[in-house]
């Protein structure tokens, strides 16, 4: 039942996105590019439900693996969206990665890519950070906060191949969700 | 006619005016009737190919860009003045080519330059256009439009003398 809400919460905003009119007039690098966002955005669903151990059928052990192998898979797709872009329109990119672009969502995606790098640095080298258990659990969960509503509110103002409702949907639940798995963890905690 | 494009930034740009003049205390008939310079936008030099070619049309047409080109100050009409213009369209990025024209005002300082269907690309839907011709200061703009549906976009171009 989790499973296959997760699924449906996964391709749904997928296959509404390869309906959009907009992509016959854009070039493959560009298509490429925006999937790699897109399929980065509903990774933020799995996530939190893997950090939580809240999937059936994998214990924590598993969970946990897994949450970090797409860790790694969402580095790889924040840098193809980020270079596919930047070869479909350079100066563009660069006006987003210097803060001085003109459109208000530029600013959200670049927060969350150097959060999202700067968490996958602290995971790679949680071993000579030494922070207690406690530290590093909130300071992740930090990290989680901000990748995650940047990314929404990037989504959100784009006027791009994403359809409106499915995006709107998958925003409000990988907001959800996270506010969910890190509020049921603090509780459990102090129980 | 179309209708004249009001966005947030313009909006907040004319209060914020308004608002400056009011508090200065200046408002006198010299001061209303001085029309400001058209500032360069944000992003509105992107992709610009300099020394794009006066064309008919670009492309297969279906979309208006209009506008007004004024001198800044009295608001003089400016006639024969050269206007760039390129953008995303149903016929090629911003980058290519075939995306960029370039169009004459008329003795009223209005221009007019068909060109295919504005879609939505980095985000917005937008266009660029550019004023470059060195009698007066280069320009660049990056309207947006209110709508991706909208076939027309006006721009109006304020240029002080260099």
């Amino acid at each position: 039942m989790i499973w296959t809400a997760v699924f449906i919460c996964v391709v749904v905003p997928v296959v509404a996105a390869t309906l959009s009119p907009l992509l016959a007039w854009r070039s493959p690098v560009y298509i490429v590019a925006g999937f790699a966002g897109i399929i980065a955005m509903t990774l933020l669903l799995i996530q939190p439900l893997l950090a939580g151990g809240i999937l059936p059928g994998l214990n924590i052990m598993q969970s946990r693996k897994i949450h970090r192998v797409l860790g790694g898979a969402l580095v790889t797709l924040v840098l193809i969206h980020v270079v596919g872009l930047w070869v479909t329109s350079p100066p563009d990119v660069v006006d987003a990665l210097l803060f001085s672009s003109p459109t208000p969502f530029s600013v959200w995606g670049v927060i969350g890519m150097w959060t999202i790098f700067i968490s996958a640095l602290a995971v790679l080298s949680r071993r000579r950070l030494r922070l207690a258990p406690m530290t590093w659990r909130r300071v992740h969960m930090g990290f989680a906060v901000v990748i995650v509503t940047s990314t929404a509110v990037h989504a959100l103002q784009i006027v791009g191949t994403m359809e409106p409702v499915s995006k709107g949907l998958l925003s409000f639940l990988i907001m959800v969700v996270t506010a969910t798995v890190i509020v049921g963890r603090s509780r459990a905690k102090a129980s | 006619m179309p209708r004249k494009l009001i966005t947030r930034r313009s909006l907040l740009t004319s209060a914020g005016a308004a608002l400056a003049t009011a508090g200065s205390g200046m408002f006198s008939g010299a001061t209303a009737q001085t029309l400001a310079p058209t500032p360069t936008m944000r992003g509105g030099a992107n992709n610009y190919l300099p020394g794009a070619a006066i064309v008919d049309r670009i492309g297969g047409g279906g979309f208006w860009m209009t506008g007004t080109v004024r001198r800044a100050g009295d608001g003089a009409p400016l006639s024969g003045q050269r206007i760039q213009i390129w953008a995303h369209t149903t016929e090629g990025h911003e980058r290519d080519p075939q995306s960029h024209g370039a169009t004459l005002t008329d003795v009223n300082g209005t221009f007019r330059l068909e060109m295919p269907q504005i879609i939505p690309a980095f985000g917005q839907p937008h266009g660029h256009l550019a004023y470059d011709s060195g009698d007066f200061e280069t320009v660049f703009l990056r309207p947006v439009m209110q709508s991706p549906k909208d076939t027309s976009l006006n721009v109006d171009f304020v240029l002080v003398p260099v």
